[in-house]
């Protein structure tokens, strides 16, 4: 799998109203990567996330999986929202089976999937119950499972842990970080915390403000077998520390 | 009194203390003769009324009538408001051609309608179950497009993101997230619909519990009236609790 974006623009409104979101962002992901794009909110992330999710046209440019246009939402590209994204009348289980049967697949295959997955988040004994009675790290990883149960070939993560706590917000990048190692999936994760972004990517690209746009680029090799190392160790926050003060030389000055 | 106390904690027990003082009020009221029985019928008279009309199958037949009108026209009006409400609901273009039309009828009387229903299609059911359809459907289908305006935009774009289409968007995300506001809908505009009848049966009907009320003024029977009155009420609040019950069954994920 090989998806590319390519010189990717997108502006909203006409005439004098017009408002530049994007300009000419291009990146690439391959089969088992893990990739974040990294900003401060109005660098246009969410933006770039829609887009490759086919729920917005770009103005310019393009996004391709392996070769084939992307034009509209397809199940190839797996979703994960920041909140509000289960419904709330399905339980777990059916939360999960929901894109499966949109796919029109067997009964006995939405069955064993949904349990399979369930078991892949850690939620078997929570099928039965309904959204409001999970804490919102449960529901984001109903969600995720619901998205990995459609069997995308990326998985686009938008701020997916930005609603909740910060102890379960480190819990569920170690959740998260196992299930890359485990289920090799391909992901593109969007968030505005860059060590999030650090601990779970690979590469890790940096966007500006106004217009966005892609500044930098990172080749995250550090070794990830314990997060909880990892977050203390001095070769990661020397990289933080650096990026940070990247990021904010970019922000706009507070007087305008 | 320990019994009391726990008797009047019974989520119905202040309502029917409620209705029990009026009763009462209404027994003292007429049984020490100061108000003229013409005027007021005692409580007695009336269920005499009720019982006597129960009892030459009158009642049963008028109350059949009413709720038969009342359930065809509400089935038309609640079974064409669901699909073009969702449409106007999810679907800006078909909104802005609709709403300005269905915000205007919607506040043409519809009782108003009453002669142009008459001469258009004479005195049978039709233009009785036309009433209500007229002053019911409006409101549900508006009521049915807030609903669905409200449903947030992440739940029908993650079936998009799963590879659902807008059929399926529809029936499986909307009309399940908007059920039970259109229940509740439902239940609001019945009382309309339940309001209309009689105004349709007072005009022009062989039977009918509108129909009983106003030949029962013309003999001057207050207890007759008293009892069409009561009736009318206690079927209204039947069906209410009857959408109430529905919906905690139906819905029990929105409580």
């Amino acid at each position: 799998m090989h998806l590319q974006i390519d010189r990717l623009c997108k502006s909203f409104g006409y005439g004098s109203k017009r408002k530049e979101v994007l300009r000419e962002v291009s990146f690439a992901v391959h089969s088992g990567e893990f990739v974040a794009l990294v900003g401060s909110s109005g660098s246009g992330k969410s933006t770039v996330m829609r887009l490759i999710a086919g729920l917005d046209q770009p103005s310019a440019g393009s996004i391709s999986i392996d070769g084939r246009p992307v034009t509209a939402p397809g199940s190839d590209r797996g979703m994960v929202f920041q909140k509000y994204s289960l419904y709330p009348w399905l339980t777990a289980a059916q939360n999960v089976a929901f894109g499966m049967e949109l796919q029109g697949r067997s009964r006995q295959e939405i069955r064993e999937r949904t349990a399979y997955f369930l078991e892949v988040v850690g939620l078997a004994d929570s099928a039965r119950r309904l959204p409001r009675e999970l804490s919102g790290g449960m529901q984001q990883r109903v969600a995720i499972a619901r998205a990995l149960a459609a069997e995308p070939q990326v998985l686009l993560l938008d701020e997916p842990f930005g609603a909740l706590d910060i102890q379960i917000r480190e819990s569920m990048q170690e959740f998260l970080r196992d299930l890359w190692q485990r289920t090799g999936l391909t992901a593109l994760l969007i968030t505005h915390d860059l060590e999030e972004a650090l601990l779970l990517a690979g590469t890790v690209h940096i966007m500006a403000p106004s217009p966005g746009r892609i500044v930098r680029t990172v080749s995250v090799d550090l070794d990830r077998s314990s997060m909880g190392h990892l977050r203390i160790s001095p070769s990661f926050l020397a990289l933080r520390e650096e990026l940070a003060q990247n990021l904010r030389s970019l922000e706009p000055a507070l007087t305008c | 009194m320990p019994e009391f106390q726990r008797l009047m904690r019974h989520p119905w027990a202040l309502g029917i203390l409620g209705i029990l003082t009026v009763l009462l009020l209404w027994w003292i009221t007429t049984a020490n003769g100061s108000v003229n029985k013409l005027f007021l019928p005692s409580p007695q008279a009336v269920w005499q009324a009720g019982q006597q009309q129960w009892s030459s199958g009158l009642l049963l037949k008028d109350a059949l009538a009413s709720i038969q009108r009342v359930f065809i026209g509400f089935a038309m009006s609640a079974g064409l408001a669901l699909p073009i409400g969702i449409a106007m609901g999810t679907n800006p273009v078909i909104c802005r051609l609709l709403e300005p039309l269905m915000g205007l009828i919607r506040y043409m009387p519809a009782p108003a309608f009453i002669p142009l229903l008459i001469i258009y299609f004479g005195l049978d059911e039709l233009p009785k179950v036309l009433l209500i359809f007229i002053g019911t459907f409006f409101f549900n289908t508006l009521m049915i497009m807030d609903a669905v305006k409200f449903v947030p935009r992440e739940l029908m774009e993650t079936a998009r993101t799963l590879g659902g289409r807008t059929l399926p968007i529809l029936t499986r995300v909307v009309a399940p997230f908007i059920a039970p506001q259109v229940l509740d809908t439902y239940r609001i505009n019945m009382a309309s619909a339940w309001n209309l009848v009689i105004v349709a049966e007072l005009v022009a009907a062989t039977e009918g519990l509108g129909k009983r009320i106003s030949l029962a003024q013309r003999f001057l029977r207050t207890d007759e009236i008293f009892m069409g009155l009561i009736v009318i009420g206690l079927i209204g609040l039947l069906i209410d609790l009857g959408f109430r019950a529905l919906m905690r069954r139906a819905c029990s994920w929105a409580n």
